[in-house]
């Protein structure tokens, strides 16, 4: 059982791992100028919302399986990423605008937000590895 | 609020820390050239992409712009959604004409063969269709006549009564593999003068390896159909002239010998230039890359067929105005040598240098046009000069790289440059040993250019490093420090009472030297609100004050030298265009003034068309003028130039026929249709909707205007796509006869419902082919369909005191519409006339982002107010009849080290640092924030260039470049000191929109608060050594507080006094689209008192004399009851006229026995023929005319009613929610001693 949760657990992360790269690469393409902001950001926009499930699962699964440390550390990616989406203005596209991307250097916190979560999403990554490796060898 | 202030607040959000977003993008990767256009170079055809471009509809039948082959082939159809409109049309607009199960549709539902017949419109009887127009029978116009008439009146245009002498030259440069043919044709004017000056025969022009197709480029033009007309160009304003003779003339003159020295070595190719490197991926124009990619293959036209057959006709044409002086024996020496070397086109060559190639240049084989009519944008510009052009054609320049030039170190700066005649880039005219010292010696280059470096000729070496010494320089010159000192002098706000100057404040003149000075921009078009850069962010961040720009590029310009050049040129890796701020390393290198490399100065440069002479590459047009018009080429185009294509939506619900508007905007159309920027292709279509949408067929050879009703708009589809945007020419009397019988046909409609958002669905998918301008005229709520509106307004809350919600659009609908349509080059500008709530917030989004304007008439009627009637007329006419600029981007390039964070204004970002705008108006403004990456330690001057690449309504494709220099300083009194008080309000004013719109009102004025606090209180730590009680600013930062106070009770930013929503929003959105002067005479207006005008300092115009009136302050004390007041407020004008004023002035001025008289709505003063009138009047119509939208002009009398119209405006005093100016100081006081 322990094992299932964390074979999905690893299964979610690998999925969010690719996604922050996504993220990056998206991101770091507007930066170059190889894509417009409408294209990066209707891409993006798409996937907000998959990353938001994908976070919120690993969290209620760690917390359905009582895994309270491993649920505390996904609980604030999982808050501010609910957060990010329940505040964005109505007139606005989602969460990545493209009239507003290139403005008040919001194109560089979002790179660096993708890359934070790229790093956390690793760490969970070895946690849930290692987690697992534990619970395959006590059954 | 503590005082940690503004720009940690404000700054936190906005990020202006020193890593900044934008910079990394701008300097370390490649940049696609300013108009991204630009393809990457591959030459041979492209196989995958022949004629893309279709023949449908618009191009194909217009002789004048057939587009040749050439550019054509590697264009991307214009209908093809570029990448990023892909999901949403698909989303929105795909299922057009397939609705099996289409509501009650009068249209049939498959539509393939949508015939124009007229739908039984069962909702709406009256406007059944074409029978209801009265059965006048209409002869056809015969639209071909017209447009003979349009060629003449065009050509005339272009020349402009000026003797316009002509002449071509031809330099023939040896460049292989291209057709490109170069021939400077420069009009130089004041001939007179121009002639005289000696001319030095180039003798031996250098002759490169290579290049058999040479000379081809205008053969390919002269099969073409209309015959070429010369390129005639106003000829330079005599100043410009007189210049450059004098420039002329102190020029040594030894430019003849640079050809032999030269010779051998053979000049690195120009070819790089204008072309843009490989991986650019740049989308422009709404192409995106996938357009790009296309475009990279763009073939070299094909050139060997059309050899020979140039020469003729433009000799034909040119032969009269060429004067026979010795000069075209001297230019057409090249020719020969070419010939020689080049024996195979030996003939042709010569025939063409002969003739002097008036129409070539046009040449390039791609750039097929005609530009023989030179089209004078809207006639107002007084352009000057010069070259020919032919487009460079595409061409692998990394091969040229290599090569091409030496690093910067192999030049070291030559010691006798400050002993010769000031060069070019930077002229310190004294300057300190310090400086000549400085410089290494400079041992090869001399000797390795021989020749042409002989004892006259000026090396123009400015060496990079040796800048920095000349800060230190700068510094010392003369008369500079007393500016300073006035500027720095420290002023006692609480004591000084009387702050406001006389005049309006003139901006800060930058400590530059005399000559960077005179060739700088103008700061109408251009201004910085430090116009001395702080050297690092942490100066910046100590003077706190904010770091941007304030440019208005389209600016409508009396003098605008236009430059017609083969090879525009540019900074091969930053894309900047060359300035007068480069520096010139030596004849043959320039170094870029922005990314400080060095480039080649290509040969047709060495040529100046203005002097007619040869190797002055420093004293072309391009580096005299900081404010220059280049003609592009092909390579500067995705696409074809579109025509100019107007699209008009009407409201015709009954609110709007209630308000009347209707009459007014048919009968301003009807009187400016001939007057609508464009040429014999400009396109109109009219569109109205109430519940339903209506189209108008207008296709030549109908008897009458048809409509068309379409009432399913939940899914808009548009009924005969091809006739409902019909040329303007041919259907003229069609579209007069709509024109006049629109405002009648619904005068009986009972509909109340707006479809608004289907109607511009209709309106984006009928542009969209072709890009254009929508003018959208509403007057109420959108209530139906998509982009459906509520009321969000509680009117209760207008004059909260707390926050202010709905600042923010209601809906995306707008916003994504306004980025299909910026996708599509369609700009939609809006019309507001509505006096309930019409949610702004969310229609402005439609302008916005679509580089459209917004107008707004607060309860307008056409009989009950009479001055809105008479604004919407006025600004009817400016509006239709204003210069207009199609598929426009906007790029701004800064000084390495400096980087653009932040926008403002309406367009699209679409990427770093490129602006789309879909229309581009010479009314609107822009302001962008910037912060300082890296350390400008190193240099001295920090330069910005905003480029601007449209298309003009004549269908060229035209560039207007802006430079602006300004000093880099060290030390913190420095940057107080050249702190530019009004465009630092105009910037916080743009932040402080933003900020309250993402956060909230109250924040945006706390922020405000704060930034004069905090500038106060960096001025005083910085150890002004007076440190009395008081408040203390520098002299140029006195009026900040004024202005800040008057920010605060503007009706964007006020609270607690009532304000509409709608109003609150049109007054943001006029601050962030309106240029600086305009927005200044809103934020504080300019009060005077006209009862006493006396022609004492009056200003003489052309036999006018307009009275000065000294400015007075905004405050009530300064008004008398004997007196009459003028209050200019930007777009509203008022003259108050006191209980007790003059009666010799209420009867000469104002017509009237006495005071009490006087009629309550006057919105004019009557022509009288008394010399006070005359005064009056001629002070009024001064202040009209130096904005573009004429002011609405009352009269009020001193009573009750127009009382809190006119004292809102008296920003000094004290109101019931808030500060006046004196408590307003304390205020700030008592936040700096916390």
């Amino acid at each position: 059982m322990e094992a299932a949760v964390f074979i999905l657990s690893l299964v979610d992360c690998c999925a969010l791992i690719f996604l922050s790269v996504y993220f990056i690469i998206t991101l770091s393409d507007l930066e170059c100028d190889y894509i417009n902001a409408r294209a990066c950001c209707s891409k993006l926009n798409k996937w907000v919302i998959p990353e938001l499930i994908g976070q919120s699962l690993a969290t209620v699964l760690m917390l359905v399986s009582m895994h309270w440390f491993i649920f505390l550390l996904n609980l604030p990616v999982a808050s501010w990423n609910v957060y990010r989406y329940v505040k964005v203005p109505m007139g606005n596209m989602g969460v990545f605008d493209p009239t507003e991307i290139h403005n008040r250097g919001q194109l560089k916190s979002h790179m660096k937000e993708a890359m934070i979560k790229l790093g956390f999403h690793l760490l969970c990554f070895f946690i849930y590895l290692y987690s697992m490796i534990l619970a395959l060898i006590n059954d | 609020m503590s005082t940690p202030g503004y720009t940690s607040n404000l700054n936190s959000t906005y990020g202006v820390n020193p890593t900044q977003n934008g910079a990394a993008a701008l300097h370390h990767h490649p940049h696609p050239p300013h108009p991204p256009l630009q393809p990457q170079q591959r030459n041979g055809p492209d196989p995958t992409h022949p004629a893309m471009y279709p023949a449908s509809s618009y191009y194909s039948g217009l002789p004048q712009q057939g587009y040749p082959s050439g550019p054509a082939q590697g264009l991307p159809a214009p209908g093809k959604a570029p990448l990023m409109n892909a999901d949403y049309s698909g989303n929105y607009y795909h299922k057009t004409h397939s609705q099996p199960g289409a509501p009650p549709g009068p249209y049939p539902p498959p539509p393939t063969s949508q015939t124009p017949t007229q739908p039984p419109s069962t909702t709406n009887p009256p406007v059944s269709g074409a029978p209801q127009y009265p059965p006048q029978s209409y002869q056809q116009p015969v639209p071909y006549s017209m447009s003979a008439n349009y060629y003449g009146q065009h050509y005339s245009a272009t020349s402009q009564g000026q003797p316009v002498q002509q002449q071509h030259h031809q330099l023939h440069h040896p460049h292989q593999q291209q057709q490109q043919q170069q021939q400077p044709n420069l009009v130089p004017a004041s001939s007179g003068t121009t002639l005289g000056t000696p001319l030095y025969p180039i003798v031996s022009y250098p002759s490169a390896p290579g290049s058999s197709q040479y000379g081809t480029l205008r053969s390919s033009q002269a099969p073409a159909g209309p015959p070429p007309i010369p390129n005639m160009m106003p000829p330079p304003t005599q100043n410009a002239l007189q210049q450059q003779q004098q420039q002329q003339q102190q020029q040594p003159q030894q430019q003849h010998q640079y050809p032999h020295g030269n010779g051998p070595t053979p000049t690195p190719t120009q070819q790089g230039y204008g072309a843009p490197p490989l991986h650019q991926t740049a989308t422009v124009n709404g192409q995106s890359n996938a357009g790009q990619q296309h475009y990279d293959q763009t073939p070299p036209a094909p050139v060997g067929p059309q050899y020979g057959s140039a020469a003729p006709s433009p000799g034909a044409l040119d032969g009269g105005s060429r004067p026979p002086s010795g000069a075209p024996s001297a230019h057409s020496s090249p020719g020969h040598q070419q010939g020689l070397l080049y024996g195979g086109y030996g003939g042709n060559r010569a025939a063409s240098s002969s003739t002097g190639l008036p129409g070539d240049h046009s040449s390039s084989s791609s750039d097929h046009e005609d530009e023989d009519e030179e089209d004078e944008e809207a006639g107002g510009d007084s352009s000057s000069t010069t070259t020919g052009s032919a487009s460079p054609v595409p061409n692998s320049y990394e091969s040229l790289e290599g090569g091409s030039y030496p690093g910067p170190s192999s030049v070291p700066p030559t010691n006798d440059a400050s002993k010769q005649a000031p060069p070019f880039g930077y002229n310190y005219p004294t300057m300190p040993p310090a400086y000549q010292q400085n410089p290494a010696p400079r041992p090869d280059t001399t000797a390795s250019q021989g020749g042409y470096n002989a004892p006259g000729y000026q090396p123009y070496s400015q060496p990079f490093p040796s800048l920095s010494q000349l800060s230190a320089a700068l510094g010392g010159l003369s008369g500079v420090p007393e500016l300073e000192v006035e500027a720095l002098r420290p002023v006692n706000l609480l004591q000084e009472r009387s702050i406001l100057p006389p005049s309006p404040p003139a901006p800060p003149e930058p400590n530059l030297s005399s000559d960077l000075r005179k060739v700088n921009c103008s700061p109408d078009t251009f201004r910085c609100t430090l116009s001395c850069i702080p050297q690092t962010q942490a100066l910046l961040n100590k003077a706190r004050l904010p770091l941007g720009l304030l440019l208005h590029p389209f600016r409508d310009l009396t003098q605008l030298p236009v430059i017609t050049s083969n090879t525009i040129v540019r900074c091969r890796s930053c894309r900047t265009y060359i300035n007068p701020f480069v520096s010139f390393l030596d004849q043959r290198r320039w170094k870029c003034n922005l990314c400080y490399r060095v480039n080649d100065v290509p040969d047709e440069f060495m040529y100046n068309p203005v002097t007619r002479s040869y190797g002055e590459p420093h004293k072309r047009p391009e580096v005299q003028n900081s404010t220059v018009e280049f003609i592009a080429s092909s390579d500067y185009m995705l696409r074809p130039p579109q025509p100019a294509v107007y699209l008009f939506v009407m409201d015709v619900s009954h609110n709007a026929i209630e308000t009347g508007y209707l009459n007014v905007l048919c009968q301003s159309l009807l009187e400016n249709l001939e007057k609508l920027p464009g040429d014999s292709r400009t396109r109109v279509g009219f569109l109205t909707f109430d519940s339903t949408i209506h189209f108008y067929n207008l296709q030549e050879g109908l008897s009458q205007p048809q409509m068309l009703v379409v009432s399913d708009i939940n899914d808009v589809f548009i009924p005969t796509p091809d006739s409902l945007l019909v040329n303007l020419k041919e259907s003229m009397e069609l579209v007069k006869d709509l024109l006049s019988s629109l405002p009648g046909m619904f005068m009986s409609t009972r509909e109340t419902h707006s479809a608004l958002g289907p109607a511009l669905q209709a309106a984006y998918k009928l542009m969209s082919a072709t890009g254009g301008r929508v003018s959208v005229f509403q007057t109420q709520l959108p209530t139906l369909g998509a982009g459906m509106l509520q009321s969000r307004e509680d009117p209760n809350q207008r004059s909260s005191t707390k926050t202010v919600q709905h600042l923010g659009p209601a809906t995306d609908f707008y916003k994504k519409l306004a980025l299909d349509c910026s996708g599509q080059q369609i700009g939609v500008d809006l019309f507001l006339l509505s006096s309930q709530y019409a949610d702004m917030a969310s229609l402005a989004c439609m302008s916005k982002y679509s580089a459209g304007s917004v107008f707004y008439y607060q309860a307008f009627h056409h009989l009950h107010n009479q001055a809105q009637k008479v604004k919407l007329q006025k600004d009817l006419q400016r509006y239709l009849t204003r210069k207009i600029g199609f598929e426009a981007v906007m790029r701004i390039r800064c000084t390495k080290g400096l980087s653009i964070h932040t926008f403002h204004g309406n367009f699209f970002v679409r990427s770093t640092d490129l602006l789309s705008l879909a229309n581009v108006n010479p009314d609107s403004g822009f302001a962008v924030q910037m912060s300082i990456d890296e350390s400008l330690a190193d240099t001295s001057l920090a330069c910005f260039q905003a480029a601007l690449l449209y298309t003009s309504s004549k269908g060229k494709r035209r560039i207007r470049v802006h430079t602006l220099c300004l000093p880099v300083v060290s030390q913190l009194s420095d940057v107080f000191a050249g702190a530019d008080v009004q465009a630092i309000t105009c910037l916080l004013a743009n932040m402080a929109i933003d900020r309250s719109i993402s956060s909230s009102l109250s924040d945006a004025r706390d922020a405000l608060v704060n930034a004069v606090v905090d500038s106060l209180e960096a001025f005083r730590s910085n150890g002004s050594n007076l440190q009395p009680a008081g408040l203390i600013a520098p002299a140029a930062l006195r009026l900040f507080p004024l202005y800040v106070l008057a920010l605060l009770k503007q009706k964007a930013l006020r609270t607690g006094v009532s304000t509409r929503l709608d109003e609150r929003l049109f007054s943001m959105c006029e601050f962030k689209s309106q240029p600086l002067r305009q927005v200044m005479r809103m934020v504080h207006p300019d009060l005077y008192r006209i009862d006493n005008l006396t022609e004492q300092g009056a200003l003489h115009l052309n036999e006018r004399v307009v009275p000065q009136p000294p400015l007075l302050q905004l405050t009530a004390e300064k008004l008398s009851r004997e007196g009459a007041f003028v209050m200019d407020c930007g777009s509203v004008l008022f003259l108050w006229v006191g209980k007790c004023c003059n009666e010799v002035f209420i009867r000469d001025v104002l017509g009237c026995p006495n005071y009490a008289s006087i009629p309550p709505n006057m919105t004019e003063i009557p022509e009288l023929e008394t010399a006070a009138s005359e005064r009056s009047r001629a002070f009024v119509s001064w202040l009209q005319e130096s904005r573009a939208f004429p002011a609405a002009f009352y009269i009020l009398k001193d009573d009750p009613s127009s009382k809190s119209n006119f004292f809102q405006h008296l920003v000094e005093d004290r109101s019931e929610s808030a500060f006046s100016y004196y408590e307003f100081l304390l205020h700030v006081q008592q936040q700096m001693s916390k």
